[in-house]
């Protein structure tokens, strides 16, 4: 008979019931409405054990890869060990082996995590100052190629986190970390999908980590990528993200400027308005759209809109100290 | 044995097929988008699909007071017949655009329509 372990307790599972109902049996308070598998209020994730894939339906592929799975409709033949998707988990220390400039305002650090993180390019960690203030910072590195974790920090005005980092953090120094998080990273299977990456400010960060993860798996489709600012001193990497589309055919990268005149090389507007334009008709494609909140939310209608399945669309919205809750 | 109105529909693959285009139809009609502004897109997405079910005569365990609750917030906020009418069009034309026979659409509205009352909270 399986059990199902959460919150420390272990409970045995009945024939034929679901988690759901064998935790609420047990007094266990997990969220939950339509018992029938559909509005996903009951989401869970499975943190050992394999959920059965028929409580993984209407999950986004990425969900379902990290084993997330609906209590409501689970039905185990093995143990599991649960939580709810806010769930904290473990933190490992790290070594800051590298920080660079990226530009006036963005840092690109580099660690070494003492213990190995297995993670993919695109979901992001949580790094911490001290005890108990953390802020979370996408993955901009890619396992198979760089020996060290990446992170973009932007410097927030009034931000407790990244003006530590920019000014009192130091190489040689060590934080703790936690993660890795997040559905926002590249899922191999479909080849030749069209790839529509949006971002702004240090949202680049996780993008520029799934377009080379794209690449290096094989990705044949377009792969487009459109990376916005006021001016040019918010943009970044643009060197190094020109050469790639040099060496990859279809890799192309529009840079965006929003505050006025674009000069050559580059597009007048808002990254996500641009690059609506440019690809008018997303059925079929996937899109990845990281940064500014707002610019995260109108993307996503306008790329639903655009044709674009819900479960295409993955959104890392970054929030900061200055965001309006 | 007859089949039942969800099994000639084609079941959870006709939901799943509708959803996005309902949902789109929904989002561009200036009668009702704008009692969706501000809404989680995926969150709203899942409940599109659970009332699709439920118009499809699929399993689903929405109540009247379920729905009674669920709008409240909106009738408040000025929702009325004018705007539910407005997302039986959209169902309508889902299914239309689905290829689905008149007589299966009459049948799918019957039961959308049967939650008016529920929905503007009378």
């Amino acid at each position: 008979m399986p059990d199902i372990r959460y919150d420390g307790q272990t409970y045995p599972l009945r024939d034929g019931q679901s988690v759901l109902e064998c935790l609420t049996e047990h007094g266990a308070s997990v969220p939950f409405a339509c018992r029938s598998g559909v509005c996903q209020t009951c989401l869970m994730r499975a943190e050992a054990g394999h959920p059965p894939e028929a409580s993984q339906k209407g999950l986004k592929p990425a969900l379902k890869a990290r084993n997330y799975f609906l209590a409501c409709i689970c039905n185990p033949e093995e143990s599991l060990s649960v939580s709810l998707p806010s769930h904290e988990i473990a933190r490992t220390p790290a070594t800051i082996v590298g920080m660079e400039l990226l530009n006036a305002e963005i840092m690109h650090v580099s660690l070494q995590s003492h213990e190995q993180i297995e993670y993919r390019a695109g979901q992001f960690i949580n790094l911490y100052q001290g005890k108990h203030l953390a802020r979370s910072y996408s993955l901009a590195s890619l396992p198979t190629e760089d020996p060290h974790i990446h992170i973009h920090v932007r410097r927030v005005p009034e931000g407790k986190v990244s003006n530590w980092v920019h000014d009192a953090l130091r190489p040689g120094d060590t934080v703790d970390i936690q993660g890795p998080s997040g559905d926002c990273f590249y899922l191999p299977g479909s080849p030749e999908q069209g790839l529509l990456l949006i971002g702004t400010g240090s949202g680049l960060a996780p993008l520029y980590g799934i377009v080379r993860d794209a690449l290096a798996q094989g990705h044949t489709g377009p792969i487009r990528l459109f990376h916005g600012s006021r001016s040019r001193n918010g943009l970044y990497l643009t060197d190094q993200l020109r050469e790639l589309t040099r060496i990859h055919s279809n890799f192309e990268y529009t840079p965006c400027l929003s505050g006025g005149h674009a000069p050559k090389g580059f597009a007048s507007g808002r990254a996500h308005q641009v690059a609506l334009n440019e690809v008018s008709n997303l059925t079929g494609w996937r899109v990845f759209l990281c940064g500014h909140p707002e610019m995260v939310k109108a993307a996503q209608k306008k790329a639903f809109l655009a044709g674009a399945s819900m479960k295409d669309i993955a959104c890392d919205a970054f929030t900061s100290s200055t965001t309006p809750s | 044995m007859s089949q039942s109105l969800f099994e000639k529909l084609g079941g959870e693959a006709a939901v799943d097929a509708a959803v996005d285009i309902f949902y789109r139809k929904v989002l561009s009609d200036d009668r009702i988008a704008h009692f969706f502004e501000g809404v989680d897109m995926a969150a709203q997405a899942a409940k599109q699909k659970a009332f699709l079910t439920m118009a499809f005569g699929g399993p689903h365990h929405y109540s009247g007071l379920d729905m009674r609750k669920g709008h409240a917030h909106l009738v408040k906020n000025g929702l009325n017949d004018s705007h539910f009418d407005a997302v039986m069009e959209n169902l309508a034309a889902t299914m239309q655009e689905l290829n689905v026979p008149e007589e299966l659409i009459a049948e799918a509205a019957a039961i959308a329509e049967s939650t008016r009352n529920d929905v503007l909270g009378r």
